[in-house]
C-alpha cells in the first residue's frame, strides 16, 4: 500500500462523501413528497466505498455500479441531476425516463455501464469488458460492486470462474453490508469472510474496513494495479453496514437495535471529519466552504430536475433497436490490429498439459485434506494454467483424432467422411 | 449448412478484426459439431477464446466485450443450454439498447431443433422465448446459402442477434455454395414455391417437409405456395400478407411445440391483415405440447412431417 493523496485527493474525497450523502438526504425528501415514482435505496453508512474505490480508478477505466453506488457515479464525473431525474423518471435523465435510479450509463466519456436488477451479472460483462480493453491494447481495468446478497448467484461465480481464467483485470468490490434485505449474514452462508472464496477461484483477495474512506482507497488502488499489471482478477471485501432499509419503503424492525448504534459509532463521514482534522489536512473554515459549496450545487441541480419535464409517452415506442445509424459502433485499437489477423495471429491448435500427474500426490495427501478440516493443508493448485494454447508444432495424427471422445450424433472426429474432408476445407483459406 | 455457417466465420473474421468467437470447446476440439475447426489455428487464442462451463459468463462477457465495439460471436454447445444463459440474454442483452443506448451487437449461435434422437435437452427449439424478447433479432434459417448470407448479416449488424442452426441439416442438405461475400437480409421471407390455392408458412428443416408436402398436393392438384420466414424477429409481415392475400388459404407448420408457436402469432397478424382474404379457418401443424422424446418412434410422433403436412392441407381444400 504505498498510495499518497495529496491535499486536494483528501477533499475530494470528503466532497464525494457528502455529497453523496445530501443527495440522497434530498431525494429521501422528494421521495416522501412523492416526486420520486418508483423505489429509492440508501447507501447511509456506507458511502466511503463507491467513493473510496471509484477514485483509485483512472478517466480510461470502466466502472459499473450497483444501487448503493451512487457516490462511484459522481466521482466518475456524473452530475447530480443525473441521479435527480432518474429517480424523478425525467425526460432529461440519462435514459430520458426509460429506466430509473443508478440504471444508466455512458460508454463513450466515462466509461460506466448500467446495471440490471438481477444481482451478479455485472461481473461477467466487467469481465468481458476487461477482455475487450486488453484485445484492444488499451491497459483499462474494470471494477464493479456486489453485495453479500448477490455473492451467492450463479452469475457471481460464474463470472469471477471466467475472470480468473483469463487473468481479466477485473476488481470486484464485495460489499459485506451484513444484510441481503432482510436475511442477516450468518443465514446466507457459513463462510465468516466472503474474501475467503477467492482461494475458490486462484485469485487474489483482501479485506478492508468499509468505514475507512483512505483505507478504502489505498486498498483499491493496490488492487486496481495488481489488476493493470496482468495479475488478474482482485476481489475486496469491504465490512461495513447498511443503516437504512434495503430499500425506502422497508423500515428495517429486524435489525437489532444494538447493531445499529455500534455502526452509527463508526459513521464514514464522522470518521473522516475527525481524521482530516486531526492530522491538520484542513479547518472548520475549509469544511464550511466545501459543504456550502455542496449545497449550492444541489440546489441547482435539483431545480434543474424538479424543473424538468416528463417524456412523451410516444417516447415508449423508441429505441428498442439500434438502427438507421443511431450508433456508429467502432473500436478504439491501441495496438497494431494486423497482431490479430493472419498470418500473425495463427498458431498451431494444440493444448499443453502440465502438472497432470496428480494421483501419487492426492493418495499421499489425502490423509491430510480430510484432516485437514477447511482444505487448509491439501495440495495448493498450481500457479500456471494447467493448459495452455502453444505455438509449438505438434505431430497431429489420424491416431490423435481416433481417441478423441464420441460427439454425440456421430459428426464428430470418429466421422470418417468429416476427417477426410477437414484437410481440403481448411487448404482452401 | 455447417460448411455455409463456417464459411461466414472465417470470411467474417478475415474481414474484421473486431470479430472474435467465444465458447465452450471451439478451439482446439473445433466446437462438439466442428464448425469452427481450424478457427483456432487460423486466428489465434486471442480472437476465438475456449471458455469454461459457464453459460452466464460467456454471454455476459461477450456482452461487454461488444461495449467496447468488439462483435463476439458466442457459440452455445447445444442451444438447449441458452436456458443456463436466459437472464443475461433477456435482462441485460436485449434490454441494452433501449434502456441506456448502449448497443449490443452480438451473435449467439447454436445447433438446435430435434430429429436426431437428441432427446429432452439435446432437441430444443426455443426460439419463441426469443422472439417474445424486445431488443433481440431472430434467425433460422433452412439453406445453406441463407445460413452463410444471414450469419454475415448478423455478424454485422448493430443488435444482438440469435442464430439457430438446426443440427439436422447441418449435414444433410447438399447445394453449390456461390463464391465470395454475400449476404442475405434480415426480416425478410423467401418464397421457395410459387402456388395459387393455399400457402405453407414454414422455416428451418420444416421447410423440406412442406416442400414434399407441396409436390405430393401438387399431384391432387393443389398447388401451395411455400414461403420461408428465415428471420422469425422481425417478422416479414409484408410477405406473409401479400401470399394470404393471393392464395386466401394459410397453413403454418413449425417443429416448434404447438402452444406459443409462431403460428399463433401469425394467424393473430393475418386476422389484422388480412381477415376478408381468408376462405377458411388457419391451420397449423406443429411437435406436440411435450417435452422431446427420445426414442423414435416416440420422436417420429412429437414432429410434424409431410404427411402430416398433406392431411392438414386436404382438410383445408375443403373450404
Amino acid at each position: 500500500m504505498t498510495a499518497t493523496l495529496t491535499r486536494q485527493q483528501y477533499l475530494d474525497l470528503y466532497y464525494y462523501m457528502q455529497l453523496n450523502r445530501q443527495l440522497e438526504e434530498r431525494m429521501v425528501r422528494l421521495f416522501r413528497q412523492n416526486k420520486i415514482v418508483g423505489g429509492l435505496y440508501s447507501s447511509l453508512g456506507q458511502e466511503a466505498i463507491p467513493v473510496g474505490t471509484a477514485y483509485a480508478l483512472e478517466p480510461r477505466d470502466w466502472l459499473a455500479p450497483m444501487i448503493r453506488n451512487i457516490g462511484a457515479l459522481l466521482v466518475k464525473g456524473f452530475k447530480p441531476r443525473d441521479i435527480f431525474t432518474q429517480h424523478m423518471a425525467k425526460y432529461t435523465s440519462p435514459t430520458f425516463g426509460k429506466d430509473g435510479t443508478s440504471h444508466f450509463g455512458d460508454l463513450k466519456v466515462r466509461h460506466t455501464v448500467s446495471p440490471i436488477s438481477m444481482l451478479g451479472d455485472l461481473i461477467p460483462v466487467m469481465t468481458g469488458v476487461a477482455m475487450a480493453g486488453r484485445y484492444l491494447g488499451q491497459k483499462i481495468v474494470t471494477l464493479t460492486w456486489i453485495g453479500d446478497g448477490g455473492s451467492s448467484t450463479g452469475a457471481f461465480h460464474e463470472g469471477l470462474i471466467f475472470a480468473a481464467q483469463q487473468r481479466a483485470a477485473l476488481v470486484l468490490v464485495l460489499e459485506n453490508n451484513q444484510w441481503a434485505y432482510s436475511t442477516p449474514v450468518s443465514r446466507q452462508s457459513p463462510v465468516k469472510d466472503f474474501a475467503e472464496r477467492a482461494r475458490g477461484y486462484g485469485i487474489q483477495s483482501r479485506i478492508v474496513d468499509g468505514n475507512d474512506v483512505v483505507a478504502v482507497y489505498k486498498t483499491a488502488k493496490d488492487a486496481v494495479e495488481e489488476a493493470r499489471a496482468g495479475r488478474g482478477p482482485v476481489l475486496i471485501e469491504v465490512k461495513t453496514m447498511r443503516m437504512k432499509g434495503h430499500a425506502q419503503h422497508d423500515p428495517a424492525e429486524y435489525v437489532p437495535k444494538e447493531m445499529f448504534e455500534y455502526w452509527k459509532a463508526r459513521d464514514p463521514i464522522a470518521l473522516y471529519e475527525k481524521y482530516l482534522t486531526e492530522n491538520k489536512v484542513w479547518d472548520a473554515k475549509t469544511k464550511s466552504e466545501i459543504d456550502a459549496r455542496i449545497e449550492r450545487e444541489l440546489d441547482e441541480e435539483q431545480k434543474f430536475a424538479e424543473e424538468s419535464p416528463l417524456p412523451p409517452p410516444e417516447l415508449a415506442e423508441q429505441g428498442v433497436y439500434c438502427e438507421e445509424g443511431c450508433h456508429t459502433i467502432t473500436a478504439e485499437w491501441q495496438r497494431p490490429k494486423e497482431e490479430v489477423m493472419p498470418p500473425r495471429s495463427s498458431v498451431e491448435a494444440v493444448w499443453r498439459v502440465d502438472g497432470f500427474e496428480v494421483a501419487e500426490k492426492l493418495t499421499n495427501g489425502s490423509k491430510q485434506a480430510v484432516s485437514g478440516g477447511n482444505g487448509s493443508k491439501s495440495p495448493k493448485p498450481s500457479a500456471r494454467p494447467a493448459t495452455k494454447v502453444t505455438a509449438k508444432p505438434a505431430a497431429k495424427s489420424d491416431d490423435d483424432t481416433a481417441s478423441a471422445p464420441r460427439v454425440p450424433f456421430g459428426r464428430g472426429p470418429k466421422d470418417k467422411s468429416l476427417r477426410q474432408a477437414a484437410p481440403q476445407k481448411q487448404g482452401r483459406r | 449448412m455447417l460448411e455455409g455457417i463456417r464459411q461466414a466465420i472465417f470470411e467474417e473474421m478475415d474481414r474484421d478484426p473486431a470479430v472474435v468467437a467465444l465458447g465452450e470447446d471451439i478451439g482446439v476440439y473445433g466446437g462438439a459439431f466442428k464448425v469452427t475447426e481450424g478457427l483456432l489455428a487460423r486466428f489465434g487464442p486471442e480472437r476465438v477464446i475456449d471458455a469454461p462451463i459457464a453459460e452466464t459468463a460467456i454471454v455476459g462477457a461477450a456482452c461487454g466485450m461488444s461495449y467496447l465495439g468488439l462483435r463476439p460471436i458466442v457459440e452455445m454447445q447445444f442451444i438447449d443450454f441458452i436456458a443456463c444463459c436466459f437472464n443475461q440474454v433477456t435482462n441485460f442483452v436485449a434490454k441494452s439498447h433501449y434502456r441506456w443506448g448502449a448497443p449490443v451487437p452480438m451473435v449467439l449461435r447454436g445447433p438446435s431443433g430435434g430429429g436426431v434422437h437428441g432427446g429432452p435437452f439435446h432437441s430444443a427449439n426455443p426460439e419463441m422465448y426469443f422472439v417474445h424478447t424486445p431488443g433481440l433479432k431472430v434467425v433460422y434459417p433452412s439453406t445453406a446459402r441463407d445460413a452463410k448470407g444471414l450469419l454475415k448479416s448478423a455478424v454485422r449488424d448493430n443488435n444482438p442477434v440469435l442464430f439457430f442452426e438446426h443440427k439436422f441439416l447441418y449435414r444433410r442438405i447438399k447445394e453449390e455454395l456461390p463464391e465470395g461475400d454475400f449476404t442475405e437480409p434480415l426480416g425478410k421471407a423467401a418464397v421457395r414455391r410459387e402456388g395459387s390455392d393455399l400457402t405453407i408458412l414454414s422455416y428451418a428443416a420444416m421447410m423440406y417437409p412442406a416442400l414434399e408436402a407441396a409436390e405430393l398436393l401438387a399431384s391432387e392438384g393443389i398447388e401451395a405456395e411455400v414461403i420461408d420466414l428465415r428471420t422469425l424477429l422481425p417478422l416479414d409481415r409484408e410477405t406473409i400478407l401479400a401470399s394470404v392475400k393471393k392464395t386466401n388459404k394459410l397453413l403454418i407448420v413449425h417443429e416448434d411445440t404447438r402452444t406459443g408457436g409462431i403460428a399463433g402469432e401469425i394467424a393473430a397478424l393475418v386476422c389484422e391483415g388480412a381477415f376478408e382474404d381468408l376462405d377458411g379457418p388457419i391451420a397449423r401443424v406443429t411437435a406436440l405440447d411435450t417435452p422431446t422424446p427420445y426414442s423414435p418412434p416416440l420422436e417420429e410422433h412429437f414432429l410434424p412431417n409431410a404427411a402430416k403436412i398433406v392431411a392438414a392441407a386436404r382438410e383445408m381444400a375443403r373450404y
